[in-house]
Order: structure tokens, then sequence, then C-alpha cells
């Protein structure tokens, strides 16, 4: 049983949205049922330009119909250029999140609207252009390396999840490995510019960090953490439980504790352990 | 509400006799049947009889039961020794629809150098038997064949099959899992050498299972250790659950008649109202030759995990073969190997009945998926209203 959200339920049982726009402005189709999923996107723009109407329709599991529907209320009163901003993650998130092994359904939420936007534009989405490496899934080159960059995927698993890209016959996992060491190789030389974080932000990220990644290992070794303060770069906390009394605790702060919060919080962050 | 459970073949409830059957064996006479004390002794006693009870009904003699603790282990067990005790040959026989127990057996076996012939299925699921007679060679150490497969319920054709391997020499296994308790199987007319059953499948509970080995067969053991199983399978046995077990099979002897005609009518119904009622469905599987409880039916452009969800929201309790709920990106191998088309395979759900199953319940499935199917449909890219786009079906 795939462990979906009240919000992918919400929208899976009444989707909103259902149909075909009449005298669309646009309709994009993308997906095949060969893949297992589909989806096709039409809308109509105002006098504004803004989208006024909106509709899905969608061959797919039900995440598949969850993320088309939320992403036609995200875009609804969106000029093309601010729905053109919208990331696979925005949809995923908008849903409080998906499984992983599901979050190809929020890329193929937004290839269809990229899709639909080009074809409103009279552009050919460049994603056509790249070579199929996936036969499986007809998934190209240029479609995985975007998903690694837009998504900083690491592993074969991660590409799979996203992109449906291996996860038939298995043939390709070859060249997705390639291509997931060519643009690691490339991210790594220039890192890429972080958004600076205000402090109010970087509080809360670090809290959410602990809570969803953190604690529950920890808790699994009887031991737990609580976060005290956030000064600058310098993270204060306590350990508890089996961490307190632990003699490897220090190493556990160091390798685990910041290695986390540097790698989904801040690249500076400091941790600290204060005796209570 | 209520839960309506039509997934049998996933697992049962364990039966009410069976429960109370087990339960003193936990607290009350939890003795180690190996113990000199009578204490354990009136334990070893039970086990005595559970082992009798299971031999019946599988037509065996006590002797040949080996209890384990899954039908995956027996399984492995039963391949593994036909390759250890017979070194000199290194090639199985098996067919692309076993279950993940044998599938991913063989593909670690195929690592290891050893030769695997994977016999196709045609589109009702079925072996051809000219070509599994042609796959027969002297290198050939064992055959294993599921006898009832757990996603179609199409049956194969097990006691010619090992009639043939017989004749040359070769060991046969049967995956009998799905089959035990659901249709006739009779060990003393067979040419069968090993046969695996796991508990859980037929109103016992999890962890527990059996291998049936002919007497004669030559076994070399999975699990080293204690001088248990008459050192077979080592490790104190799993007293309540073989007591749970040996109930089981009893119960099953006595409501064989029942699973062959009140659950197969269900069954019949269920199916029958599905197809006349949603438009572009069909059964996935040879009608005739499978088990009573078991149907696989398609919907055609909709995905099985929807029509799961929305089922559940009815507490109605199914499963299906599509990409999304098979663990992997692709349909299930079963529905593919059986080259069921994609428009189909992703739309499949399999009902599987028990004797605990009412008419009421299956009504109530009869009345509620239609409209969900509609709902689904009406939502899917593929679906044109009145417009059937597969005319084959
Ligand atoms: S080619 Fe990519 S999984 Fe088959």
């Amino acid at each position: 049983m795939w462990e979906y959200t009240d919000k992918v339920k919400d929208h899976f049982l009444h989707p909103r949205n259902v149909g075909e726009v009449e005298d669309a402005d646009a309709v994009a189709e993308v997906g095949s049922i060969a893949c297992g999923d589909a989806l096709k996107l039409s809308f109509k723009l105002d006098e504004n330009k803004r989208i006024k109407e909106v509709k899905f329709k969608t061959f797919g599991c039900a995440s598949a119909i969850a993320t088309s529907s939320a992403l036609t209320e995200m875009i609804k009163g969106m000029t093309l250029e601010e729905a053109e901003k919208v990331t696979n993650q925005d949809i995923a998130n908008y849903l409080g999140g998906l499984p992983q092994e599901k979050m190809h359904c929020s890329v193929m939420g937004r290839e269809a609207l990229e899709k639909a936007i080009a074809i409103y534009k009279g552009t050919v989405p460049k994603e056509t252009e790249g070579k199929i490496v996936c036969e499986c899934f007809g998934v190209t080159d240029l479609e995985i390396e975007r998903a690694i960059r837009e998504n900083n995927l690491a592993t074969l698993e991660d590409v799979t999840n996203f992109t449906k890209a291996g996860g038939g016959c298995g043939n390709c996992h070859g060249a997705i490995q390639e291509i997931i060491d060519r643009v690691r190789g490339e991210l790594s030389t220039k890192p890429p510019e972080r958004p600076k974080l205000s402090n109010i932000q970087k509080i809360k990220r670090i809290e959410e960090t602990i809570e969803r990644e953190i604690r529950p290992s920890l808790k699994l070794d009887g031991g737990d953490i609580e976060l005290i303060d956030v000064v600058g770069n310098r993270v204060l906390v306590a350990t508890r439980g089996a961490c307190a009394s632990c003699q490897a605790s220090n190493q556990t702060l160091k390798h685990f504790v910041e290695a986390k919060l540097r790698e989904l919080v801040w690249p500076e962050l400091v941790v600290e352990e204060v005796s209570q | 509400m209520k839960t309506i459970y039509l997934d049998n073949n996933a697992t049962t409830q364990v039966a009410p006799e069976v429960l109370e059957a087990m339960l003193p064996y936990f607290h009350d006479l939890y003795g180690n049947p190996s113990s000199m004390h009578s204490f354990g002794g009136q334990v070893g006693r039970k086990l005595r009889e559970a082992r009798e009870q299971v031999a019946a009904l599988i037509g065996a003699v006590p002797g040949e039961i080996i209890f384990t603790s899954c039908g995956t282990e027996s399984d492995n067990a039963a391949i593994r020794s036909a390759l250890i005790s017979q070194p000199e040959k290194r090639h199985i026989v098996t067919s692309r629809v076993e279950h993940p127990a044998i599938k991913a057996l063989c593909a670690h076996l195929t690592d290891q150098g050893y030769r695997v012939t994977e016999l196709p299925v045609d589109g009702e699921g079925r072996i051809d038997m000219d070509q599994y007679e042609k796959s027969l060679t002297p290198d050939t150490a064992i055959v294993s064949l599921m006898w009832a497969n757990n996603e179609t319920g199409v049956i194969f054709p097990i006691e010619a099959a090992a009639q043939m391997a017989r004749s040359r020499g070769i060991l046969f296994h049967t995956d009998a899992v799905q089959a035990v308790g659901k249709i006739p199987i009779d060990m003393s007319k067979s040419a069968v050498n090993m046969l695996s059953i796991s508990g859980h499948k037929l109103h016992a509970p999890k962890g527990i299972g059996v291998l049936y080995v002919r007497k004669g067969t030559k076994f070399s053991p999975f699990l080293i250790g204690g001088h248990q199983e008459k050192n077979r399978r080592g490790g104190t046995e799993n007293t309540p659950s073989i007591i749970a077990l040996g109930k089981a099979c009893e119960l099953a002897a006595q409501n064989m008649e029942l699973e062959n005609t009140k659950v197969k009518a269900l069954r019949d119904k269920l199916e029958n109202e599905l197809l006349a009622r949603i438009p572009n469905s069909r059964v996935n599987g040879d009608r005739v030759n499978r088990l009573p409880n078991t149907t696989n039916i398609s919907f055609e452009f909709v995905e099985g995990e929807g029509i799961l969800l929305m089922l559940d929201e009815f507490s109605i309790c199914a499963s299906s073969g599509s990409a999304c709920t098979s663990g992997s990106l692709q349909p299930s191998h079963v529905l593919r190997a059986m080259g069921v088309p994609f428009t189909m395979a992703h739309g499949s759900i399999r009902f599987s009945l028990s004797i605990y199953n009412t008419e009421e319940e299956i009504d109530f499935v009869i009345e509620k998926l239609p409209s969900i199917i509609e709902t689904l449909r009406g939502m899917s890219p593929y679906w044109k209203v009145g417009d059937r786009i597969c005319s084959t079906y």
C-alpha cells in the first residue's frame, strides 16, 4: 500500500477540472498507455493572457490523477510566464509530498504543462530533440539530464523514480549511470547558486530536517536529539536517551546530524552540543 | 464498514477452529517436542497428529512431510536440494509465470552458472506440452512448475508434466501453494517428487509451510542444525503453527466440496455479472482449467491502482497486476508473459474468494464496481464514451 497524503487522496477521489476545455488555446498530450500513464492537458486564456480554464484527462495510478488535478488548480489564474516556472517539486509540495516511487507523476504533470505552453507559443519543446536512452519507457537523455539537475538526483533508483527510465528490462542501466556520472561531475565542479535563506527560513528548515530525517534514525538506537538554538550557522542541540551517555555521540553529531543538515539545509552549518 | 475480503490468494483469515486448536500451545503446552519429559512429549504427539493431517490432505505418508517456515523456504529447499544431490546436472526447467520465490531463485542460480529454461505460456496462460517435453535434457536436474497460478488461478497439467520428467529420471517439484486445499491432490498416484505448501493460504497462520518430499527422493537439507524433521530441517518446531496447519488441512479436506460448489458459484457470478455490466472487460487466463476461487479481470483504459483505492473506500479488498501495484513500473510478469495487451494489463484486478465469502458481499461488489470503472474511464484520455476502441474484445 502506498503512503499517500490526505491531499493526494482528496485530489484522487475528488479530482478537480476533469475533462477537455472547449475551443482550447492549447492541448498537449504526454505519456502513453504502454508506459502506464498519460495526461492530456488543455487550457484557455482570458483577455489578460491569464489561464482562465484548464482541464485534464489522465490515465494512470491514483497519484497520476491527483497530480494532474493539483496542477490544474495551481496554474489557474496564472500568466504563462508564471506557469512556466512551476516545477515538478512544486506540484509534489502542493500535495504535501509524493512517495519517492511516484515522483514521475509530478514530472509528467510538469512535462504536459510545458508542452502545452510550447504548443501555444508555437515552439517545439527541446525534449523531443534528445535521443532515447530507455526504450521501455521512451525516455531521452535530455529528459534524464534535466530530472537529475532539477531534483538533484544521485542514483539510478532516483532517476527511475522520477522519469521511469530504467524501470523495465534494465538494458539502459549502464547508459543512465553514465549520464548521472557526467551530470554529477558537472554539478560538483560548479556549485549551484544557493538562494539565500532568511534566518527564520533556516531555523524552520533545520527543525523540519531534524524531525523528518534525523530523529527517527536516532530513535531506532534509543537516542534522541533536541534543537536548542540556531546562532548564525551554529546549530545548538542537546542529546537525549542513549545518545546522551554514548561515547560515540560526538561522531554521530558530526558524521550524521551535521552531514544531513549540511546536505539538506545549508552547507556551512556546524552542529554543537550544549550541556544542559 | 465491514471488510469484504476478496484477496484470499494473498493471504487468508485463520479459521476459528484453527485458532482454537493452536492457542494452548503458546502458553499452557509450551513444551519442546524433543524433550524427554512427558510435558514435552505430549506436544510431540500432537505434532505427529498434525503431520498425519497434512499428509492425509495430499495423499502422502507422514514421513514425507517436512515442516518449514513458509512456501518460499520450501521452494528454496526443494530446488537447492535437487542441485546439490546431482552436482553433475546444471539445467533447470521452469515457467515464465512462477511465483517470485522460484523466479528470483532461478535468476540467482543463473548468475551462479546454472542454465534455466523458462517455458513461455500462451494467451490463456497455458504451457505447450510439446515444448515442455523438448526442453528436458540429460543435463536437467529439476523441473519446477507451479500447480496453480496465484494471479490468474490457471492450473498447469502437473501430473502429465511430472510423468514426463520421471520417465527421463528428472526430479519434479511443484509450488502448490495456491492449489492445496482448493483442488484435490493425491501424491499416492503422482510422479511429483517435491511439493510446496504455505499455511496462510489455507486458513492457517503465516510463518508455517511444508515441503513434501517423496520417499526415496534424495534430499539434502536447506537448514542444517538439530535432528528435527528427521535431520531434514534443523530448528525447533513452530509447534502452535504446525498444529494449526494440521487442523487447517483437516478442515480443507472437509471444505473441498464447498470450494468447488459454493465458492465457485460465487466466483462465477461475480465474473459473469462484471463482464456483462462493464464493457471492454475480459478475463485473463484459461477459464476452464482454473482454481474455483480466482478470477482475474481486466478493464480496458483504466489503471488498477485507482480501482483498488476506490474499492478500498467501500472496504472491498482485492489486488491488481498493474504497474503501480506490482512494485515495479511494468505490469505483472504473469500478464506480460501471457501477452495481455497494455490497454488491458494495466487495468487488471484479481478477486480471490474463500468459503467465508457470502452472496451479499459479491452482490455489493457487483453493484459498486461498474460505477468505479465508469468514473475512472471518465478521466481517461483513451476512453471515448460509447465508443469501443478495441474491437477484439
Ligand atoms: S530500456 Fe530502459 S528499462 Fe528497458
